[in-house]
């Protein structure tokens, strides 16, 4: 989000708090939402593509409600309201095409009604389609389109492929594709929120929502493109509970927001003009300068990353939405291990619930044998390589989780293995906080090595700039 | 607990806008203010040349006005206490600020590579160029840089900056008009500042110079990246060679032969600049041009300049000097055309080197040594 988007959400979010009593709170988030979502996604060489995208995202998220709700509960009349919304603004953004926008506003032009008009009707037959398919068959096919689409936009030659088959049916210049083509703001937290969904659904824990309530969930404008990954059930508990008082929750989010703007678009912005680069990773010769520049991105990375959250939490608390957090002061924390319970929890929390436990139990039911220290190691590194993938599928990304699966792997062993063994320090004050301050600087340390991989896209030279930290290689 | 969180909360938004607009109207009524200061020199080293760029990003360098700032960050700032070297402050235009070269390639690298001792002591050449074309503003740089108390001031120049007219468009000059102002009061000299005005009271304010000093930090920032790289200039940028064949055009700006309008020149920013360098040598020298060989050279030499014009120029350049009792030089032609970059007065670094021994044999090699 840039200065102005934050400026417009807090302004609508307080007009409507002060001037609606904020009353009709799931449609004004509705509205504000779906709005927000093409609003906010960037325009890209490919022609109309700022509008597919997130009519696509709307498709997809009615799609997965249809997957996920009991079809005695999915009374189509009682979501009309929901898909009339959606609907009529989808359509009414078409209209935009005739009217000059200012350059704040952004460089959309829609393509003509008419296409939109049919891409709604696809988008509706799908649904229509998924709907008479048996609950299982449906929310199998959905996750499995997730994952395709996740391969399509995350491995960059598949998407440059995608994109030029996009720009022969559309009668583009072929050569000129570039997976930039299809930049799909906020689809990565769109498809953790989906598949969260869909799993609990697979198994068994999820209640039925109605569409509304689903849709403001999944594109709630404040954590849209960056999380946090809030739980649809803790969601719309809040969503349901009444407002409380603006003066309260201007209370509680103005110190959030004020924190986001200053960390975001003052030290996280400042520290990126300092902040390595590949390009200054190409320059700089001198171990001392790399280090400063290593140092300043895993604090710019932090900074703009946790303003993002802040942000996203004061909004969210104008709207009456308490989200999760998503940091809590990971660089102060004395091992790897604290330092992932504290470093964008949300997205750990996922992979736990969805990935690592389930795994871990198929693993102890299938393999009972296998040694502990084994099941360890292959599921954390399974995880990490995870989470680095999703970043985007490449060879620095798969290091990164590497570096950080070998790191915990480390940390699991020494808390079992070493740790015990050592003399109690808790008595010892002094040592106990040497060894306390040593540690973190050390997880710390670890952790902005760590960075070279994702900062990097070329792994020979992350691996080169780490020589030359130490002041190796020429 | 909760009634006294929300008390210090209004209150703290209460006093922050209070301080902030009391800082805004403070600084509006105290004037035009400078940031002479900053991380150069200190916490990494000055710039070799003043701050200038289009391109921070792959520049680690931007334009700013603020001459305080620009001179802060400067290696100048950062010299030793004046006697303990023979400090040459070098003025001009993007020449000798030295587009599309490093900062070692310029003039002042290349003299500084000669390592010369002069009156005894090692001679340090300090690159005070600019790039835009006009002798007010290397009047107002001349001006700021005597407080450092060079011993010797090389000023190289060429015609365009001579016009009149064109004095305040370099935007460093049109953004100090206090300073011009100053010069113009001083040195009796005959510009128009009326088509500046100065700042008004609330374009004085904080919040009407947030770009200004958004601009002095992140110059403070790219500091970093110099200090790690020594790159100021963004090193990836490819140019059009300056053109050799010349169309045939008599025209020098809108005057046309035979007769160049010396009236309209502004010779007397040499005088200013002589009386201000005070006691300090100042030497004056016709910087070298393109002398292009190609189509209709008979009627240009260059792009900037036809023959009529600039012959004239440079003996009416000779003439002030001679009759003022001036030290000058006049290295017109001692680049051959294939050092020329860009425009018709940007050498690269073999040209600089050249023009570098040119200066040192017809200026220093008296009273400097090479080792």
């Amino acid at each position: 989000m840039s200065l102005v988007e934050v400026a417009v959400f807090l302004g609508l979010a307080l007009l409507w708090r002060t001037a609606a009593g904020g009353r009709a709170r799931g449609w004004f988030l509705l509205g504000l939402s779906v709005l927000a979502i093409f609003w906010l996604q960037p325009a890209t060489a490919l022609r109309g593509m700022d509008t597919w995208l997130p009519l696509a995202a709307l498709g997809l998220a009615v799609l997965s409600w249809v997957a996920t709700v009991d079809p005695a509960g999915r009374c189509w009349r009682d979501q009309l309201p929901a898909l009339a919304l959606v609907l009529g603004l989808t359509l009414g953004l078409g209209l935009l095409r005739f009217v000059p926008l200012p350059d704040w506003l952004g460089a959309h032009r829609p393509p003509p009604l008419g296409q939109i008009a049919a891409g709604i009707g696809l988008l509706a037959l799908v649904v229509l389609l998924a709907a008479r398919l048996p609950g299982r068959v449906a929310r199998a096919g959905a996750l499995t389109l997730l994952l395709v689409l996740f391969v399509l936009l995350k491995y960059p030659p598949l998407t440059a492929w995608v994109s030029g088959g996009l720009r022969l049916l559309t009668e583009q210049p072929v050569h000129l594709a570039s997976a930039l083509d299809l930049r799909w703001l906020g689809f990565s937290y769109l498809a953790f929120r989906l598949i969260h969904t869909i799993r609990d659904r697979q198994a068994g824990r999820l209640h039925t929502f109605s569409l509304q309530e689903y849709l403001v969930y999944l594109f709630f404008f404040p954590a849209y493109t960056a999380g946090p990954i809030d739980r649809l059930e803790r969601f719309v508990s809040d969503l349901r509970a009444p407002l409380g008082s603006l003066k309260g929750d201007l209370e509680k989010a103005l110190p959030r927001l004020l924190s986001g703007l200053a960390r975001k678009f003052v030290l996280a912005d400042a520290l990126a003009l300092v902040a390595l680069s590949p390009t200054l990773a190409a320059q700089i010769q001198a171990p001392g300068w790399l280090w400063l520049g290593l140092v300043a991105y895993s604090f710019q990375i932090y900074l703009d990353f946790s303003g993002y959250t802040d942000l996203a939490i004061g909004l969210g608390l104008l709207a009456g939405i308490r989200l999760p957090e998503n940091f809590n002061r990971p660089y102060s924390k004395p091992n790897l291990i604290q330092f992932w319970n504290n470093w964008h929890i949300t997205l750990t929390q996922w992979f736990r619930a969805y990935f690592f436990n389930p795994l871990t139990r198929w693993l102890k039911r299938r393999l009972p044998r296998l040694p502990q220290a084994l099941v360890v190691f292959s599921l954390q590194t399974a995880t990490m390589i995870l989470i680095g993938l999703w970043h985007g599928i490449a060879l620095n990304f798969v290091l990164w989780g590497l570096w950080h699966a070998f790191g915990l792997f480390i940390n699991n062993r020494w808390n079992e293995q070493v740790k015990p063994r050592l003399p109690d320090l808790s008595a010892r004050a002094g040592l106990n906080r040497a060894v306390t301050v040593f540690s973190t600087l050390l997880t710390f340390i670890y952790v902005s090595l760590g960075w070279l991989w994702f900062l990097l896209p070329d792994a020979g030279q992350a691996g080169r700039v780490l020589l030359g930290l130490f002041g190796w290689g020429g | 607990m909760e009634k006294r969180n929300s008390l210090n909360w209004a209150r703290a938004l209460a006093k922050g806008i209070l301080l902030f607009a009391a800082l805004n109207l403070l600084l509006a009524a105290i004037g035009p203010f400078e940031a002479p200061f900053g991380i150069y020199n200190w916490l990494v080293p000055g710039r070799a040349r003043f701050p200038y760029g289009e391109n921070p990003a792959a520049a680690y360098n931007l334009s700013l006005y603020d001459l305080g700032a620009m001179f802060a960050s400067h290696e100048l700032d950062g010299a030793g206490v004046p006697g303990s070297e023979f400090r040459v402050l070098i003025l001009g235009d993007s020449s000798i600020w030295g587009s599309l070269l490093r900062p070692e390639e310029t003039l002042s690298g290349q003299l500084n590579a000669l390592h010369l001792l002069c009156s005894g002591k090692p001679a340090r050449f300090y690159n005070l160029g600019y790039p835009t074309l006009s002798l007010a503003k290397d009047l107002m740089i001349l001006r700021e840089g005597m407080r450092y108390q060079p011993d010797l001031i090389l000023w190289p120049l060429t015609l365009e900056s001579f016009p009149r007219g064109r004095q305040l468009e370099s935007p460093l000059a049109a953004n100090n008009t206090a300073r011009l102002g100053a010069l113009a009061r001083d040195y009796n000299l005959p510009l128009t500042l009326d088509s500046l005005t100065p700042p008004s009271f609330w374009q004085r304010t904080l919040i009407a110079r947030r770009r200004p000093a958004a601009d002095w930090l992140r110059l403070q920032l790219y500091g970093f990246a110099w200090a790690a790289t020594g790159i100021d200039q963004d090193d990836s940028q490819t140019f059009q060679p300056a053109a050799r064949d010349l169309e045939d055009d008599l025209s020098f700006h809108d005057w046309q032969p035979p007769a160049l309008p010396l009236d309209q020149m502004a010779f007397e920013l040499l005088s200013a600049g002589r009386a201000a360098a005070g006691g300090t040598p100042l030497i004056l020298i016709n910087e070298p041009i393109l002398v292009s060989q190609g189509q209709n050279s008979n009627v240009r030499y260059n792009f900037y300049y036809p023959r009529w014009a600039y012959d004239q120029y440079r003996a009416a350049l000779a003439q002030t000097c001679q009759a003022n009792g001036w030290t000058c030089l006049d290295a017109w032609d001692r680049v051959p055309q294939e050092h020329f970059t860009n425009t018709a007065i940007h050498l690269d670094a073999v040209g600089e080197r050249l023009f570098a021994e040119f200066i040192y044999e017809n200026a220093l090699a008296g009273s400097c040594q090479k080792p």
